[in-house]
């Protein structure tokens, strides 16, 4: 196969793809072109998307390749399409954060660093899928453990979860002493 | 009023503590507890008067400030079974504010990002659910209580004999099931049934069976309006949990 046949082909299903394509599905595809060359015309697509400034972009998200359109016209695409408002609440954008770099986490761990009950937006990440329970915790009562979903990555344009942002340090930690939660902590008395 | 703008925006407690300590311009590790606590208190007055219901965290931590507030005018005692000697009072609070402030930061660090059906947007408008492979729907309600019904009916009848009463949770129960389902891939809904003996262990499975598809471990599908009822856990975990699901299946079994 040509490599400019290999780029058509390519470009088309990605159009037609409703969810990212990973190399793998497109390799199933593409029987018989090697993984190097689908990543090489990937990256070759993104590329001149880009350059060209099109209205379409190739993006790396969810562990595969989507078609997106350029951020730029986001105005007139949600004219478009009648601008619902996609505004996330506050509670539920730091509830996700904290599941995001915490995973896999509990309900009450949530609530400890959160301070306030998160029942009602544990409930709205499920039913969004944007969260999902992906095992017990082994403690008594054995509670839910919640982890991100692909659908997680997908609405906050990440790869995958190491491409999550990185979490800023505790600052200004000049208190002697601060008892850390998950830090193996010295100096505190042994019972 | 400008506090009763700000307040509809406080998200709990340590929130409107990370609010006052900017007000007041000063360092979360070095707060000044007497003026806070007072404006904290104050707040929490005017929530009251306004009629907003101040949730029982708030007042919590308002108990815990009056508390460490009071550590602070007494005189570091030497004969104190109290914690670590030396220890701010305060320490524990500061860690708690710092680690949510970080949430926080965080938060805005996504919410900065290209949100997609914000900023970006995919040709099939709407980010696909739980995309069903080909011939596959979800099962109803409803259909899921005919086939609950089919079961009961299964069930010995009149048999009479004595009875043990085998306690058994839900919460077991969807260990169990996940058990199952990880180590067999999907079962028929039947299937999950055949051992069952009794109405409430049916009824007990049923139910564990529900919760777990409400947090969405599991789903319950069928490839023809008539045909079997299908069960399968959700495949695409993280390296994480299946490595924790293997181990509260080792726990399960070792007890």
């Amino acid at each position: 196969m040509e490599r400019e046949e290999i780029k058509s082909v390519i470009e088309s299903l990605l159009f037609v793809a409703e969810a990212p394509l990973t190399v793998q599905r497109l390799g199933e595809v593409l029987e018989g072109v090697a993984k190097e060359d689908i990543r090489s015309t990937l990256d070759e697509l993104h590329a001149e998307l880009e350059a060209n400034r099109r209205g379409v972009r190739l993006v790396e998200v969810a562990g595969g390749y989507q078609l997106r359109t350029a951020k730029v016209n986001a105005d007139w695409v949600k004219k478009f399409l009648g601008g619902r408002p996609a505004r996330m609440g506050r509670a539920t954008l730091e509830t996700l954060a904290i599941i995001a770099y915490r995973q896999p986490i509990t309900r009450a761990e949530i609530e400890a660093i959160r301070g306030v009950d998160v029942d009602g937006v544990i409930n709205t990440l499920l039913d969004r899928s944007l969260i999902r329970a992906v095992a017990r915790k082994d403690v008594p009562g054995r509670p839910f453990l919640y982890g991100t979903t692909p659908e997680f990555l997908q609405l906050f344009n990440l790869k995958d979860l190491t491409h999550l942002p990185t979490l800023k340090e505790m600052t200004e930690m000049t208190l002697p002493e601060i008892p850390g939660e998950e830090l193996p902590v010295e100096g505190v008395e042994e019972r | 009023m400008t506090t009763r703008v700000q307040l509809e925006i406080f998200e709990g407690p340590l929130d409107l503590l990370l609010h006052l300590i900017k007000k007041n311009e000063v360092s979360i590790t070095d707060i000044p507890i007497a003026a806070i606590t007072e404006q904290y208190l104050a707040t929490l007055e005017v929530m009251e008067s306004l009629n907003l219901d101040v949730a029982g965290e708030f007042l919590v931590m308002a108990a815990t400030l009056v508390h460490i507030k009071s550590r602070m005018l007494l005189p570091l005692t030497e004969d104190e079974d109290d914690e670590e000697e030396g220890t701010d009072p305060r320490a524990e609070l500061v860690r708690r504010l710092l680690e949510y402030q970080r949430f926080k930061d965080a938060a805005d660090q996504l919410e900065r990002r290209d949100v997609l059906a914000r900023d970006v947007f995919v040709r099939a408008a709407p980010p696909a659910e739980q995309v069903d492979p080909p011939g596959f729907r979800e099962v109803s309600v409803f259909e899921l209580l005919t086939a609950l019904r089919r079961v009961m009916e299964r069930l010995p009848k009149d048999a009479v004999h004595e009875v043990t009463l085998e306690k058994i949770t839900v919460r077991e129960k969807m260990t169990l099931l996940l058990d199952i389902l990880r180590a067999q891939g999907p079962i028929l809904f039947e299937a999950l049934f055949a051992e069952v003996k009794t109405r409430m262990e049916v009824v007990v499975t049923f139910l564990a069976m529900l919760e777990l598809v409400k947090v969405r471990a599991i789903r319950i599908f069928q490839e023809e309006m008539t045909g079997p009822i299908q069960i399968e856990a959700f495949a695409d975990m993280d390296q994480a949990a299946v490595l924790y699901v293997a181990q509260a299946a080792e726990e399960e079994h070792g007890t």
